[in-house]
């Protein structure tokens, strides 16, 4: 039994444990978004909803023994056309930053920019949603007085009209 | 110049928007007339757009690249929008719904939200960029953002209402982020798999390395359903329509009703087809094809229901777009072109019919200061042209010939039979009938109205006697947008044959 357990945890749990974060990050959120009564409290569900996935993506593009992805120019004349999809790069020794020879880079040398980048453009957005939600739920305390999801719909029951 | 058509259809609104925030909120009429210039010149570019794309029945694409990135090793670099004739079509119906809406507004919004004027008109513009940029970009990631951008000026434009709005608004939030968030999860289980995010790129790099049966592919594609399902509120996922379209500003209403879900119909026909293709999604090795049709058909009875159930009658027609829902998801999953084409052609004509009905319903309730159905006695003789209008939506609703809703049911129906789903053909003709409950309840309302019911609620007074109080038409500014859009519903259905195998060329062009 505990052999079971320990293949499992080896074989599915370590080599992708950054999967196993989100999932449980998400479904904390997720928990949170559907069954909390203060509005307050499902804005923060949606805060770590949208963090576990900015997670899985930011995690996506690390590899090991890789470094920051700044190329440097030496010499002018390489700076131009230096593409992501080489075959063989040179192999230096150095990790970062990573070097440009022959028009082509050393995929293995240097971490994958895009999901960050892409996660940048995620960030704004989740941030723009909370101002917006936190803006939302100030005008309607200021009508309910009152955030509790409960108490809003008991003092909206008495009759079809406000 | 043609190249450019689809980025300046994005860009005229979008620094019209900006425009008008400058203006400010004490120039409502050079706000008003700057957005209705900048979507005028929006939607001309797009009818012209529409005949470029068509090029005398050559069909081609127009792709442009955002920052002229050009390709690398076969590989798109940048952010690239693609323009073909469905994109063109529905751009040209997103940008003409905001322009006749944005007539429809002048008056509206004065009184509905009176200081905040611009900032209406400002975020209504970019809610119209968001949706052509839906439409027509080419990037999975890109999509994603501009969901986001659509979605956050609506729940800025509903929360402008009552408080009752405010709270709906909070709910669409939390439903419209899940959605989004699994729509972006999907998408990064497709860039783990496929290193690209270009829409053709991802396909090519499927069909080349047979990644289909990949379990993080159909991970990926589930993912992605659901996200856009929660969208366009499908069925279970609702739950954050009815309430946000109902108590929403009424020119927000009449704006939103008509374009949001069927835009994420659009961007769900495009997933299915482009991103992952015929052959995965209709693969016999998915059980999901029979199920989903099975969901639209209790989507649809569902919400036909529902509606059956209302007397207000913003709520009720909320709940017929819910069941509207149901008919597109469900011909597009039927696994054959005609159902497809039939569910494309049913945005565009339920686009028009859901227009025509709000902007109907919302006059209804302005002059009769009532939602509920059986206030709407005698509503013939004191605004006909305001219930002509409502009679060509509600007849197209339930699909009676000359309209649009009858041609799109018949598509979505022969689409059904020639897949021998009966069930979903069955859903629809339920759904037709209770249609026309609905519907005539409100005519006979209407039409032979009992004046004596009204004389027990109230009154020596009745008001037909006294021209002050009566009840009577609304302006032009109001009227003519009803006739826009009413007669886009009838235009829609003549040209129903022509639309049909615009349609069906495009799909199959793709499909084979």
């Amino acid at each position: 039994m505990d052999l079971i357990i320990a293949t499992f945890i080896e074989d599915n749990i370590v080599p992708k444990f950054n999967y196993w974060i989100y999932v449980i990050l998400m479904m904390i959120g997720l928990y949170a978004m559907i069954t909390k009564n203060n509005l307050m409290k499902k804005l923060i569900g949606m805060g770590i909803f949208q963090t576990a996935i900015i997670l899985f993506y930011v995690s996506i593009g690390v590899k090991d023994t890789a470094g920051i992805p700044i190329i440097s120019h030496h010499g002018s004349e390489h700076h131009q056309g230096a593409t992501v999809h080489s075959e063989s790069g040179p192999s230096s020794e150095e990790v970062s930053p990573v070097k440009v020879k022959n028009n082509t880079i050393d995929k293995d040398k240097y971490a994958n920019p895009l999901p960050h980048v892409l996660m940048l453009t995620a960030i704004v957005v989740g941030v723009s949603t909370l101002g917006l939600a936190l803006a939302i739920s100030q005008k309607i305390f200021k009508s309910f007085e009152t955030l509790e999801e409960d108490e809003i719909l008991n003092k909206l029951r008495p009759g079809s009209h406000d | 110049m043609t190249e450019h058509f689809p980025v300046l259809i994005l860009l005229v609104p979008l620094f019209g928007a900006l425009i008008v925030v400058l203006l400010g909120k004490e120039r409502p009429n050079q706000c008003w007339m700057t957005s209705l210039i900048s979507l005028g010149i929006s939607s001309i570019i797009s009818i012209f757009t529409v005949v470029a794309v068509l090029a005398g029945n050559k069909f081609q694409t127009i792709r442009y690249r955002m920052g002229g990135w050009p390709e690398s090793n076969g590989y798109e670099v940048g952010i690239e929008l693609r323009v073909d004739i469905l994109a063109a079509l529905v751009v040209f119906a997103v940008t003409f719904v905001g322009f006749v809406n944005t007539i429809y507004s002048k008056t509206r919004a004065e009184a509905e939200v009176q200081d905040k004027v611009s900032f209406f008109y400002a975020l209504i513009q970019l809610l119209i960029v968001g949706l052509c940029g839906i439409v027509m970009t080419n990037d999975a990631f890109n999509l994603y953002v501009l969901i986001e951008i659509t979605s956050l000026t609506s729940y800025a434009l509903i929360a402008m209402g009552n408080r009752r709005a405010a709270l709906s608004s909070f709910n669409y939030v939390i439903m419209g982020t899940i959605g989004a968030s699994f729509y972006l999860l999907g998408v990064g289980y497709l860039y783990i798999k496929t290193g690209t995010l270009n829409i053709d790129d991802i396909r090519m790099v499927l069909g080349n390395n047979n990644l289909w049966e990949h379990q993080s592919i159909v991970v990926a594609f589930i993912f992605i359903m659901l996200g856009v399902w929660t969208k366009m509120a499908f069925f279970p996922l609702h739950g954050w329509l009815p309430n946000a379209y109902a108590y929403a500003p009424s020119m927000t209403g009449t704006f939103m009703a008509p374009l949001m879900t069927k835009v994420m119909v659009y961007v769900m026909i495009r997933v299915m087809v482009w991103l992952f293709g015929y052959e995965f999604v209709y693969s016999d090795q998915h059980v999901w094809g029979e199920l989903v049709i099975w969901m639209s058909v209790i989507a649809i009875v569902a919400g036909s229901l529902l509606a059956l159930a209302r007397t207000d009658i913003k709520k009720m027609l909320t709940y017929l777009i819910v069941a509207e829902v149901g008919y597109m998801v469900g011909g597009a999953w039927l696994g054959n072109v005609t159902g497809q084409a039939g569910a494309f052609y049913h945005i565009l004509s339920d686009a028009a019919m859901t227009f025509c009905l709000f902007i109907a319903a919302s006059i209804i309730v302005l002059r009769v200061g009532d939602c509920r159905v059986n206030a709407f006695d005698n509503l013939f003789r004191k605004m006909p042209l305001t219930m002509i209008g409502f009679t060509v939506g509600a007849l197209s609703m339930i699909g009676l010939p000359p309209t649009c809703g009858f041609f799109s049911k018949w598509y979505l129906i022969s689409g059904g039979i020639e897949a021998g789903q009966w069930e979903y053909v069955c859903a629809l003709i339920f759904s037709s009938l209770v249609n026309a409950v609905i519907f005539f309840r409100i005519f006979e309302r209407a039409y032979f109205g009992q004046i004596t019911e009204a004389k027990e609620d109230f009154v020596p007074s009745d008001s037909d006697a006294n021209p002050e109080t009566a009840i009577k038409e609304v302006p032009w500014s109001m009227l003519f947008p009803l006739f826009i859009a009413s007669g886009s519903v009838l235009l829609v259905g003549i040209m129903n044959r022509t639309l049909f195998e615009w349609i069906q060329t495009a799909l199959k062009m793709m499909n084979t």
